[in-house]
């Protein structure tokens, strides 16, 4: 589904990412791990096409597609989602009204009629039930005065909403209460099928206790310096990052 | 990343001034200049009665004495008043009684500008004066509108017509020595739009202007005038759109409105004149409006909503003045500035009447280089007891080197008053549209969403149509001033 060849890339002519190969298929969870500054957002912001960054060298497929002929709202409807780290807020736009945007760009494209909005608010309804999440999330504006873990929250959403078939997250698990990362998760695994993937940012094992990674990877100065099975993760839990960093 | 994402320049082939054109017609245009025998020829060109070739010499008078306003927050260099022509008008037999003897060009002017005004295809529920240049071209709707008893033509048929309303009412809104460009306007206006509802009356059908700017070296000096009497309401639109010149033209209107007991005149405009060059800012108009509605009659309410996007300067304050007691005066704007633009803008509303509210809602969105700012005056008079304001001065930056500026002054000699003010600046960021982009959404809809959800409030206030029309005008016009 997702083919990483040797990409090289970065932001102002800076270098952040120095030499990545990835393949992720269908149905497959990869977390990916590694110390504060050393390229996930970055990576994530690559895939998903944020005008800013740029790839130096390199090849990103996707479905067979070069992702970085497109642009982000192409990549969006071909199917790759990302959970923003620091989701940016949008005073004067409604929550729901921007979902269901989100939604009829999809239907357009798939050559459909714009939803009914009496049935999109019955859909939002739903899925906001099974996430667990509370009528405000409809009446107020896009992340416009959210708290840190509403907004990771809303991120999900949105991902319920859009059922991408790539998903990366981007740390969407700090800033969540136990509580609420654990219904987060099980939102999360409920999404899940045979035919899309996830890529997880985190910074945490626990994370990975609720939702269970195919491939752990560390990326360290903008390598992916180990990859491994979920065991990795637990490793490095005990061990810190500087375990894997100086292995290498 | 890919190449099209960032050279939001691609849009701008779509984004330039699509009214820019000129339209090729006979006219008679008076020779450049500004003296009495100017202000002498104007009158009797137009047939008028003595008494408005008398407030004319007055207002010209009273102007020799005054100077250009230098307070308002835009610079330009000094107009040459001698190099502008004061009289300009399609060539066409004296009385239109039908619009057959309308130039044929001058009628598919209006129609490219998309306000038909042929029978077959004119807009079925708005009444249309059509002013061209100098001078008023076409009404459409007046017999219809006539049959309920409202008088809607050109003030220049108004003066013939209806002599006396005239005599009563022009210049006790915005008397002719109230500020330079308004004495000049009166001196030297040539056409205009009158309006009467009279008693117990709702307007059946909006009424419209449609200003169209067409010579390059004429100036537009229109005049308008509505009076909405005891218990009656009417809903009035004005457009405008001037072609693409690199001098500039000059637009003195002045607009004056008066409500009796228990009436209402909502008066809505979106103004677009060419805004000159995006890029070297030559060209454009110069945007002189003195605008003021009169609450004369007691629980009267005038409301002005205006969307403001063209104009290379503009200089403007739609103003209430409430007089009679439990009198409503309502601001809504939306002034949006791009490329060199420069707008000073904003209202001034005035308490005398007891129990008197006033509500003022602003939103400025400035991008590029471009300079907006709000200026507001609420004055409460001593006898105004009990009367409210309320004042919200909202700006939003595009960019960072545009510039937006929020000068409000409030006056009270009443203890009785409630005055409240508040104010937020905000800006529209790349990282906004791309999150809407990553999530499939275009950057032209994100635009759009985001800019009306600012003006949400104001384009509540317009007539649905005319919301539409403006929320696309705004994003069109920042699609490539983002980022
Ligand atoms: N827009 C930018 N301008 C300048 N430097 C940037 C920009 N974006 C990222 N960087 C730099 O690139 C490096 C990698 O940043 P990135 O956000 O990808 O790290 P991260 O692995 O996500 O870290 P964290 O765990 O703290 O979220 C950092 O040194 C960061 O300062
Ligand atoms: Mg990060």
């Amino acid at each position: 589904m997702l083919e990483i060849k040797d990409l090289y890339a970065g932001v102002d002519g800076t270098e952040i990412i120095k030499g990545i190969s990835l393949s992720v298929k269908k149905g497959e969870i990869h977390a990916v791990m590694g110390p504060n500054g050393s390229g996930k957002s970055t990576l994530a912001k690559i895939l998903s096409g944020h005008p800013a960054y740029e790839a130096m060298s390199g090849e990103i497929l996707f479905d067979g597609k070069n992702l970085l002929d497109m642009d982000a709202e192409e990549r969006s409807l071909a199917g790759i989602f990302m959970g923003f780290q620091y989701p940016v807020e949008v005073p004067g736009v409604n929550n729901a009204e921007f979902l269901r945007m989100a939604h009829n760009a999809r239907r357009v494209k798939a050559g459909e009629e714009e939803i009914d909005p009496l049935d999109f608010d019955d859909l939002l309804s739903e899925k906001m039930k099974t996430l667990g999440m509370e009528k405000k999330y409809k009446e107020r504006n896009l992340n416009d005065g959210f708290s840190g873990g509403e907004k990771k929250k809303n991120e999900i959403l949105q991902m319920a909403i859009l059922e991408p078939q790539l998903s990366i997250l981007d740390e969407t698990d700090s800033g969540l209460d136990i509580d609420a990362l654990r219904v987060v998760s099980e939102g999360v695994n409920k999404l899940r099928n045979e035919n899309n993937a996830l890529i997880l940012i985190t910074h945490y094992q626990r994370l990975l206790d609720y939702i269970n990674p195919d491939f752990v990877h560390v990326l360290s100065s903008g390598k992916i310096v180990k990859s491994g099975d979920k065991s990795l993760a637990l490793e490095l839990e005990s061990q810190g990052y500087d375990w894997v960093t100086t292995v290498n | 990343m890919s190449e099209e994402q960032n050279s939001v320049s691609d849009i701008l082939e779509d984004n330039t001034y699509k009214y820019g054109f000129t339209t090729d017609v006979e006219s008679e245009t008076f020779a450049k200049g500004l003296n009495e025998e100017v202000v002498r020829a104007i009158s009797k060109k137009k047939n008028e009665p003595k008494f408005m070739l008398d407030f004319r010499l007055k207002a010209f008078e009273k102007w020799k004495t005054m100077t250009a306003p230098e307070w308002p927050n835009v610079h330009y260099p000094p107009i040459d008043f001698q190099d502008i022509s004061y009289y300009s008008a399609p060539k066409q037999k004296k009385v239109l009684d039908s619009l057959d003897e309308v130039d044929p060009e001058v009628m598919r002017t209006f129609e490219k500008l998309g306000i038909p005004l042929d029978e077959q295809k004119k807009l079925a529920n708005v009444a249309v004066d059509a002013v061209f240049d100098s001078v008023s071209v076409a009404t459409t709707h007046k017999k219809k509108l006539m049959e309920v008893g409202i008088i809607f033509c050109s003030i220049s048929e108004a003066l013939q017509e209806y002599p006396e309303l005239i005599e009563e009412y022009l210049g006790t809104v915005v008397p002719v020595g109230d500020n330079y460009y308004a004495a000049l306007n009166s001196a030297v206006f040539t056409d205009g739009s009158f309006v009467y509802i009279p008693p117990d009356t709702i307007s059946p059908m909006e009424i419209s202007t449609y200003f169209r700017i067409n010579t390059e070296e004429t100036g537009q000096f229109e005049r308008t005038l509505i009076i909405c009497a005891e218990n009656s309401y009417v809903s009035y639109l004005e457009g405008c759109t001037a072609p693409q010149f690199d001098t500039n033209q000059l637009h003195a209107a002045v607009v004056e409105l008066v409500t009796l007991d228990n009436a209402e005149i909502k008066y809505s405009t979106v103004q677009n004149w060419y805004a000159g060059d995006k890029e070297t800012g030559k060209g454009g108009i110069y945007n002189f409006v003195t605008k003021r509605g009169k609450c004369q009659g007691d629980n009267s309410k005038i409301s002005w909503t205006q969307v403001e996007t063209g104009s290379a300067i503009t200089w403007k304050y739609p103003s209430c003045l409430l007089l009679g007691d439990n009198t409503t005066g309502e601001f809504y704007s939306v002034a949006l500035t791009n490329g060199h633009m420069q707008a000073d803008t904003g209202t001034k509303m005035i308490h005398i009447g007891k129990n008197t509210r006033s509500s003022i809602i602003s939103k400025g969105i400035s991008a590029d280089y471009s300079s907006n700012s709000y200026r507001g005056q609420v004055k409460v008079g001593k006898n105004a007891t009990n009367a409210r304001n309320y004042s919200q001065c909202d700006s939003m930056l595009v960019g960072d080197k545009s510039s937006a500026h929020t000068f409000p002054y409030i006056e009270t000699a009443n203890n009785s008053v409630q005055v409240e003010h508040e104010a937020a600046t905000s800006k529209i960021s790349e990282d906004q549209l791309f999150y809407f982009e990553s999530r499939g959404i275009s950057r032209e809809n994100a635009i759009e969403a985001v800019i009306s959800g600012f003006c949400k409030e104001v384009f509540k206030q317009l007539p649905m149509e005319f919301a539409v029309e403006a929320q696309k005008l705004l994003t069109l016009k920042l699609e490539d001033s983002v980022g």
